[in-house]
């Protein structure tokens, strides 16, 4: 139990491990491709985390990098498909990045410093608290940036119209959201946060 | 008599005493009103009796004429734009009453957040917003939204200021961030030909033509339609609260140059890298912006203003000598640069400051070295 829930809070992969950072930058304007991509990196570490798992005995450590690569590629590319084959606007919107989870630091590292060393099962929960942890900031990166960037939550508009200058109101989005330094100080700020609630425990 | 007050309250607000959590706050007030009992013990400080409560009242006192004038500036605009009858002193608390919600708003924010970080901090509260939360008003189109203020003031005392350690550490200058963020985060208010003259925003004010500044108008390629060099340096043309005369701006340099509180350098250094490119973009010329005379962008937009209060802050300046020069200089030539080549945005002044604040560690480090470097050339070999 502690092995999935250290790595959504004490030992968060983006928030304390500072990893994975590009794509938590790129795909978080708005929440529904954070949402896809977290999804798409916790099935892929938490299924490849259990497959090189089961596998830690008979890879040679010469070549372990490579064979580590061919299983989270296959994962990866099974994922792309599927998203191409059943949410193909997502996939557009994701782009190159679901293609990126391949060099995804957080799973290329839990890969060499959990699953190789350890049985296949908590090596798969591992593998899943960290893709929660890393979807979960994702998700809250992605909500202030669409709520204050867009005005919007899933595409559906969440401030009302009136408020809004043109309709006679007195607000106006944020362009700086949409802007990729905003995720960068958002999450800066949710880092800040976090630190100074560990460090008053 | 104020003396006596604060002497009889400064018991109770000592530590452990019942206002004790209030120190800092008590402290504050106390220090703005006197100068301080302490000097400064520590690091490489100039041994002065004034501290820096004292710099910052001269900058504010600096700051007067721009505010003044722009006030005035603001009515003038008005009248001038709807076709009202107005008269000095009519065009002056029109502009005022315009101006003053904004300084308010800027101060409580601001202050608010100061005072909070001293208290969670149990430190003294940080000066350096006195001026910051007067420079900020001074840089805002006087249209703009109060909560928009509010929310730049607040983005950059915390992201600019206090997470760098307060005043004096912080790497931007944090009235040009308040700026950029809203520069950023909404174009449309402070950008454009609406924002620059009271009341053109609303419904009413569609049919009058223009507000555009001058800086927009010839970026647009309307030289001919550019106000005379005297409107310019007096400072009778649309833009930011405080910036547009020249001729205020420099009675302010005239004040921080005789107290000794900014440095000469870097505002001489800001007009010559300005007009050294400006010379070299006349003699390429491939549009007529760019052929424009160079003592037009000294006079346009907010340069005179940038290069006297915001170039020669001495927390995010470069702070060796030779820096000094080369910091100025590359403001200049990026301020040019910007406006001459950036399609989207017409002022170059607030981005090319930002730059090389961001660069001045870098060109102290390379002016150190090489001071290190002829040194060493003097010691004799093989000794």
């Amino acid at each position: 139990m502690k092995l999935l829930t250290d790595p959504i809070h004490k030992n968060n992969p983006i928030t304390v491990l500072i990893l994975g950072i590009c794509s938590a930058l790129a795909v978080t304007v708005k929440l529904e491709p954070a949402l896809v991509m977290g999804l798409a990196v916790t099935i892929v570490t938490a299924s490849s985390s259990f497959i090189l798992s089961l596998l830690r005995n008979t890879i040679p450590p010469r070549i372990r990098i490579i064979v580590q690569l061919v299983v989270v590629a296959t994962f990866v590319i099974l994922i792309d498909q599927f998203l191409r084959a059943f949410a193909y606007d997502v996939s557009k919107q994701l782009s190159v990045f679901v293609g990126l989870i391949i060099t995804n630091c957080i799973i290329m590292g839990r890969i060499e410093a959990f699953a190789l060393g350890h049985k296949p099962w908590p090596s798969f929960i591992d593998g899943l608290g960290n893709g929660l942890g890393y979807g979960m900031i994702l998700i809250i990166v992605a909500f202030i940036r669409e709520l204050f960037g867009s005005g919007t939550l899933f595409g559906y508009q969440i401030i009302p119209e009136n408020w809004y200058i043109v309709h006679g109101g007195f607000y106006a989005n944020n362009g700086l959201m949409i802007l990729p330094p905003m995720a960068m100080i958002v999450v800066g700020i949710i880092i800040w946060i976090q630190r100074s609630i560990i460090r008053t425990h | 008599m104020l003396r006596n007050i604060l002497n009889k309250l400064k018991p109770s607000f000592e530590k452990g005493a019942r206002f004790g959590f209030l120190h800092s706050t008590f402290e504050a007030f106390e220090s703005f009103a006197f100068v301080p009992n302490t000097t400064t013990r520590s690091g490489a400080h100039v041994r002065d009796c004034n501290d820096l409560k004292r710099v910052m009242t001269v900058v504010i006192i600096a700051l007067m004429p721009a505010l003044f004038f722009g006030c005035w500036n603001i009515g003038y605009q008005h009248a001038h734009t709807f076709g009202v009858e107005m008269t000095f002193w009519g065009m002056w608390i029109y502009g005022f009453l315009r101006v003053l919600p904004i300084i308010i708003v800027s101060y409580v924010v601001g202050l608010g957040i100061e005072f909070t970080a001293a208290q969670l901090r149990g430190h003294e509260v940080n000066e350096g917003f006195l001026v910051t939360g007067m420079l900020i008003p001074l840089i805002m189109p006087v249209d703009v939204p109060l909560w928009m203020v509010g929310l730049a003031t607040a983005f950059a005392v915390i992201i600019g200021k206090e997470i760098f350690g307060g005043t004096g550490m912080n790497i931007f200058n944090p009235a040009l961030l308040a700026r950029a963020f809203i520069f950023f985060s909404y174009p449309s208010h402070i950008s454009g030909d609406r924002v620059w003259v009271a009341g053109l925003q609303s419904p009413s004010a569609v049919e009058v033509t223009t507000g555009a500044t001058p800086l927009a108008e010839a970026a647009a390629g309307h030289i001919d339609r550019l106000p005379s060099t005297a409107d310019l340096f007096f400072g009778l043309i649309p833009g930011s609260i405080g910036e547009t005369s020249t001729l205020a701006a420099l009675i302010g340099a005239v004040i921080l140059l005789y107290t000794g509180v900014a440095s000469w350098k870097i505002m001489c250094a800001c007009v010559a890298g300005l007009l050294t490119t400006g010379f070299l973009m006349n003699w390429l010329a491939v549009n007529p912006y760019m052929s424009l005379p160079p003592y037009y962008h000294l006079l346009m937009g907010g340069f005179a203003f940038g290069a006297v209060f915001m170039a020669t802050d001495p927390v995010t300046a470069a702070q060796t000598e030779t820096g000094k020069w080369l910091y100025g200089f590359l403001i200049g030539t990026l301020t040019i640069f910007i406006r001459l080549f950036n399609e989207g945005y017409p002022e170059g002044m607030m981005l090319a400051i930002l730059l090389m604040n961001a660069f001045a560690p870098l060109i102290d480090h390379y002016v150190v070295a090489a001071h290190i470097r002829r040194r060493l050339k003097r010691i004799p070999v093989n000794v």
